[in-house]
């Protein structure tokens, strides 16, 4: 996204103002989608139905292009199409609508760059801020395309810099008879085939794109096998250059979860280095580490958190507070205000705030969490016993003991 | 917003099934040999019906021979009640409200409804005609095939004239003059199919949208169907004057053409029940023998395949559940009073039961022969099954022990073994000739590694045993966890040579031995093997049985249910012959086939309601569905039914093989081959669970388990394994940590559980699944098991 003025910088954006913004990438509508929350006021560019009376008395119906300015009731986000819709009521009125009427505005990438204003129904505050300051960075790296699979289940994705984008997802059952080898491999190559066509369709390559395979076992590398064979079959030369090109990564498991391990693989972070999406999963890998340690310096869920924060041990020195960005979707304006202060004062304390991507996995284990998880720079302890009695830490069983267990 | 709109959750496969489905079913209309009984048929019912045969067609004749597989008597006593001497019929109701949506159905008929208010009811009435006639816009093209299907009927087709007969033209008032608009998106509406009465749940709808999509309707005949319902409202439901309900009536009459077929077929106008009496076959099936029936709408089953294509566009999942949803209600009510006189409520669990199932095409049910399994069992007296599976960390040398086994035993022989000798030694891997005779896939070959689970059998003088040789590779256990979930007890392998025990028992040994047991295998036979590679020094078994059995202790298997074996599995020693090296002398304890057959199977649940996994589905000569596993439960009989789920289909037991010899029966247990009928494949998938229709096992998303932790576990994303069912979920809470001993509340909420703990979890998945109380789940996340226990 930009400034559609070119006179406009993010330090001169003040609480109440109004933004305006344009258009520039399809990408632009998932941050559109974490700005515009419910409350606020917007002015796009929207069609409305009109019935239109002729002399003859007849009536047709047509739709008019005309700026509108809803108040936000609702938003929804299609992560396929990258496409946002936008319901509300209108504020100012036209020759078309009066105020009060309900409309929906859909925001998507054009050709043309599209302009759209907000006003904040809570003013632009830090975590505004902070949204709209990754909304604008500029040349972002190409998405990549990952394809996680297990013997009969494929997830064909895109990973952005903010977000992963299941493209499609395939299951084709494998045939599966002992003593039958043939029939069994007959069912992979059925099931590459059908991969690879998904992806072609799914995934332009006509752009230089790094592609990623993971499976457990052999899957991915049979699968890039089953490409460059295709490739020579077929006499293709641009599969021939993705199948070379192509990096064959371990996961566990095809589900799309096991993209978590595929982001952190050393393969992956020497083609693509460090981006967004390889710190976030580092981060959340160094919390669950912290977690199994359980010294006391990391937590999760909002009330610890917040009682952490409160007393300061969420600040300089490793300090960080780490809250998916999907959280403050749709927060009433109260809590919304309750959990900017908490962001702010990790700020004031010198500590370091990540809004994670609720739409990239390592945003998914966040979300697990509650949404909301803290590195604390010193142990504190009990910050989940409230209303609870006391009670003794659970010894560490060493495993000897798994003996007694009640299974 | 539902998920399908998120993910685009093609399934290729259910996608080409249904289109064979097609191919095989409906497209060429009938065989000879149908032909044959149909012409039979039709005159045995003409000459039965008497002077009564010219009320009837012939093409209705040959549908009502088609449904009731050519049962004659059947036939004539439904033509009778339908056409011959109908059911009075009931006064014609208020004049139809049409909802905008459904009238502007009409399609492209939209422009010439502007002439309504100009044009003389003769223009209108031609123009319409010539439109059926000529087949020129596609929603038409198959009413006019229909037509050249029906021109075998005895009657004419009537002019479309009659239909406009007494249409009040030009004369409509304004305020009820309809507007057209176009259709947004083509509109799923009723497609037949499965209309349940109540409300479905995802799954079901998902399940019976596929259903619907195997049988004959598309979205095509239902535009066509819309299309001309919208025609219908055209020319009767604007019409408030009470004269109307006569001419409605006579149009009923005039059009059993197939004009009329189709508006039946789609959306009959509403509060005319007779419609529908015509031209659906709509029968209430008890589903499962709970006390829900469901409407089960039989259209057309002879619509030829041009006819559905015509407007044969895939339309998304999306438009064909909400449309389902939006129709079933009317579906539902409005076929109720016509399947009144052909409810039939089927017997429990046993050939019958689908008698009147309305399974247009299939072969008769195969015939039960209503054994009592149990008695039967009891009196047969054969030999007990009982399977075990290989488990140990990879390469311990368990397929070439297996294989050596089956050698030994001479369930294969030494021909074939030399023949795998030479194979292996071609591609430089002689040293896997023996356990080639498990792992039979090529990449197995290649690569030197068990993938996935291979089956085979072998008796003794009391027992039958199946083997299940477990891949031993981190990255199968998913495979390997199938396997023992059908296990009765283990072997587990250890590679004794020097280092190789020790990483193994930071490896998949250890992984191994915690999972067999939590999923309910007690028994251990411990193989200490490739004993060759150190000299047979009994020092090394020695030091290996000591670590071994305090670590199985802990993990909770019982002394007495341990026993260790010193073998050499590529060459055969102790396994079914004493070993005949000097330097294994010191060893006289019983060889692994003696510990095997001292190992008694697991107590079997034989009363219990019908359980067993789909270990394999695979294409048979005897059944393109054909699915073999292990009963987990219960029994079954050659002509049984069963419930197939999560796909809530039916099926029925043709034939089945019992520990790989035919049989009429099978009980808890047995490895047993299914040879199902009655069924389409895309409805069985391995992992699926198939149960008695009487007592399903239900589907669920959410579950809680009392887990036993193998590592930390906290709120994560996590796979969900049970036997062969693999699904993605994530471990939305921690209620508890409970004590060990007592399972009672330690802790409410932890914030982590421990490795080794036990707590209460709640695991949310991401799709519908079978489960029950009492199953055993294993958790797994980043390539570990992270817990495992059962489902509560
Ligand atoms: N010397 C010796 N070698 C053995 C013995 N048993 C197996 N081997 C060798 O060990 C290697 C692995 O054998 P496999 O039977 O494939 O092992 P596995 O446990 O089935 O392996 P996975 O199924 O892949 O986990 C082969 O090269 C065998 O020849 C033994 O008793 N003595
Ligand atoms: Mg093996």
């Amino acid at each position: 996204m930009r400034f559609a003025s070119k006179r406009q910088t993010l330090q001169s954006v003040d609480g109440d103002d109004g933004v305006s913004l344009l258009i520039v990438e399809p990408e632009d509508m998932w941050h559109a989608h974490n700005l515009i929350s419910e409350g606020d006021v917007i002015n796009a560019p929207a069609w409305r139905k009109v019935t239109l009376t002729t002399a003859t008395g007849s009536t047709a119906a047509k739709s008019v292009r005309t700026n509108l300015s809803i108040r936000v009731k609702s938003t929804f986000f299609d992560p396929l199409v990258s496409e946002l819709k936008v319901s509300g009521t209108v504020v100012n009125e036209n020759d078309y609508v009066n105020v009060g009427q309900h409309h929906t505005i859909t925001l998507r990438y054009d050709k043309a760059d599209i302009k759209f204003t907000i006003w904040k129904q809570t003013g632009w505050d830090s975590v505004a801020l902070q949204q709209l300051k990754e909304a604008l960075s500029e040349d972002r790296p190409d998405a990549i395309a990952a394809v996680v699979m297990h013997e009969g289940l494929a997830n064909i994705c895109l990973i952005t810099e903010f977000r992963t984008v299941i493209k499609q997802r395939l299951e084709v059952s494998i045939p599966k008879k002992r003593s039958a080898a043939s029939e069994a491999s007959k069912g992979m190559e059925n099931f590459y085939d059908k991969t690879l066509a998904a992806l072609r369709a799914n995934v332009d390559f006509s752009i230089p794109r790094t592609l990623l395979l993971a499976s457990p076992g052999f899957v991915a590398q049979d699968f890039r096998a089953y490409m460059a064979a295709e490739a020579t079959r077929r006499g293709d030369k641009e599969l021939a250059r993705i199948a070379k090109e192509a990096v064959v990564v371990h996961s566990s498991s095809g589900h799309v979860h096991g993209l978590n391990e595929v982001l952190k693989s050393p393969e992956v972070l020497k083609t693509i280095g460090n981006a967004k999406f390889t710190t976030e999963t580092n981060l959340m890998d160094t919390f669950h580490e912290r977690l199994r340690k359980d010294d006391g310096r990391a937590w999760y869920g909002t009330k610890p958190v917040e009682k952490a924060v409160a007393e300061g041990a969420v600040g300089r020195g490793g300090g960080v507070l780490l809250v998916n960005n999907a959280f403050f979707r749709s927060l009433d304006v109260a809590t919304r205000k309750k959990y900017v202060a908490i962001v702010d004062k990790v700020k004031a304390d010198g500590g370091d705030v990540r809004l994670l991507s609720s739409d990239h996995e390592s945003g998914k284990r966040l979300d697990a969490l509650g949404g909301i998880a803290a590195l604390l720079t010193y142990p504190m302890f009990d910050l989940d016993e409230d209303d609870e009695e006391e009670e003794e830490e659970t010894e560490r069983v060493p495993e000897q003991e798994m003996a007694a267990m009640v299974i | 917003m539902s998920r399908h709109q998120y993910i685009r959750n093609l399934d290729y496969q259910d996608a080409l099934d249904e289109y064979e489905g097609y191919s095989d079913e409906e497209d060429d209309e009938l065989s000879p040999e149908d032909r044959e009984l149909m012409t039979q048929g039709t005159a045995a019912v003409q000459a039965a019906l008497g002077v009564e045969a010219s009320k009837v067609t012939v093409a209705q004749i040959e549908e009502a021979l088609w449904h009731y597989y050519y049962d004659v008597d059947k036939s004539v006593a439904y033509l009778i009640s339908k056409f011959v001497n109908p059911a009075p019929k009931p006064a014609k109701a208020q004049p139809q409200q049409r909802t905008g949506k459904s009238a502007i159905c009409a399609l492209s008929l939209a422009d010439h409804a502007v002439l309504l208010d100009h044009d003389l009811p003769t223009d209108w009435a031609t123009k319409t005609s010539d439109l059926t006639d000529t087949a020129a816009p596609a929603i038409f093209g198959s009413s006019s095939r229909m037509g050249s299907r029906c021109q075998t009927s005895s009657q004419p087709r009537p002019s479309l004239a009659h239909l406009f007969h007494d249409m009040p033209w030009g004369n409509v008032p304004a305020h009820r003059a309809t507007t057209f608009l176009p259709p947004p998106i083509p509109r799923g509406g009723l497609l037949g199919g499965s209309g349940t009465a109540s409300k479905m749940s995802k799954l079901q709808a998902l399940a019976a949208a596929r259903k619907k999509k195997a049988q004959e309707q598309s979205a095509a005949s239902n535009a066509v169907a819309e299309a001309v319902t919208g025609l219908n409202g055209l020319s009767v439901g604007d019409g408030a004057a009470p004269s109307k309900s006569k001419s409605w009536a006579r149009v009923e009459i005039d059009f059993d053409g197939p004009l009329y077929g189709v508006d039946g077929q789609g959306r009959p106008p509403p509060e005319d029940d007779r419609s529908s009496l015509d031209w659906f076959e709509v029968r209430r099936r008890k589903r499962d023998d709970s006390d829900r029936y469901e409407d089960v709408v039989v259209l057309f089953p002879n619509l030829p395949q041009s006819a559905r294509d015509a407007f044969a566009k895939p339309s998304p999942d999306d438009i064909v559940l909400a449309a389902q949803a939006k129709s079933q209600t009317k579906a539902g009510q409005k076929a109720t009073p016509a399947s009144k006189t052909k409810k039939t409520a089927p017997a429990a669990g046993n050939g019958d039961a689908g008698a009147e199932e309305p399974k247009a095409v299939e072969a008769p049910l195969p015939k039960s022969r209503n054994l009592d399994v149990l008695s039967e069992f009891e009196r047969h007296k054969g030999k007990k099954s009982a399977s075990f599976v290989v488990v140990g960390h990879v390469d311990a040398g368990k397929s070439t022990m297996m294989g050596r086994l089956l050698l030994d035993l001479k369930v294969v022989d030494q021909r074939a073994v030399e023949k795998l000798r030479k194979e292996a030694h071609t591609i430089g891997k002689s040293s896997f000739a023996l356990a080639w005779v498990l792992d039979q896939h090529a990449e197995e070959r290649a690569r030197g590694v068990t993938i996935d689970i291979a089956t085979n059998r072998f008796e003794t003088d009391k027992t039958i045993f199946t083997i299940l040789d477990a891949p031993g590779h981190q990255d199968f256990i998913p495979n390997m966890i199938a396997g023992a979930s059908q296990a009765d007890f283990a072997i587990l392998v250890i590679d004794a040579s020097v280092g190789a025990f020790e990483a193994g028992l930071k490896g998949q040994t250890r992984e191994h031995s915690l999972l067999i047991r939590s999923m309910g295998v007690s028994r251990i036979i411990v193989a200490v093997n490739k004993l060759d590679m150190v000299s047979w020094s009994q020092e090394r078994f020695e030091e290996i049985k000591n670590q071994m059995s305090g670590f199985l202790s802990m993990a909770s298997f019982q002394a007495k249910n341990v026993a260790f074996v010193p073998v050499s599995g590529l060459h055969g020693d102790n396994l079914v012959h004493r070993s005949s090296d000097p330097a294994a002398a010191w060893y006289t304890g019983p060889t692994l086939l003696e510990e095997l057959e001292k190992s008694e199977p697991s107590g079997r649940a034989l009363t219990n309601p019908l359980r067993m996994t789909a270990s394999e589905v695979y294409r048979t000569m005897q059944s393109p569905v054909t699915v073999s596993g292990r009963i987990d439960a219960g029994s079954l009989q050659v002509g049984d039914a069963l419930l197939v789920q999560p796909s809530g289909e039916k099926a029925y037991v043709k034939s089945l093989l019992a520990d790989d010899m035919p049989a009429d029966w099978a009980v808890a247990g047995q490895s047993v081959v299914l040879h199902l009928s009655h069924i389409d494949p895309i409805h069985v998938r391995v992992g699926d669970i198939i149960c008695d229709p009487a007592k399903p096992i239900a589907r669920a998303d959410r579950f809680t388990m009392k887990a036993l932790a193998f590592d930390f576990l906290t709120p994560m994303q996590v796979d969900v394994h049970r036997g062969r069912l693999h699904a993605a979920g994530r471990i939305e809470a921690i209620p508890a940590l409970l004590d060990k001993v007592t399972g009672a509340v330690a802790k409410k909420k932890p914030k982590i559980v421990k490795p080794g703990t036990v707590a209460r979890i709640v695991v949310q998945l991401e799709s519908q699944v079978p489960l029950e109380a009492g199953q055993r789940v294993v958790l797994r996340s980043g390539g570990q098991t992270v817990a495992a226990g059962l489902l509560e």
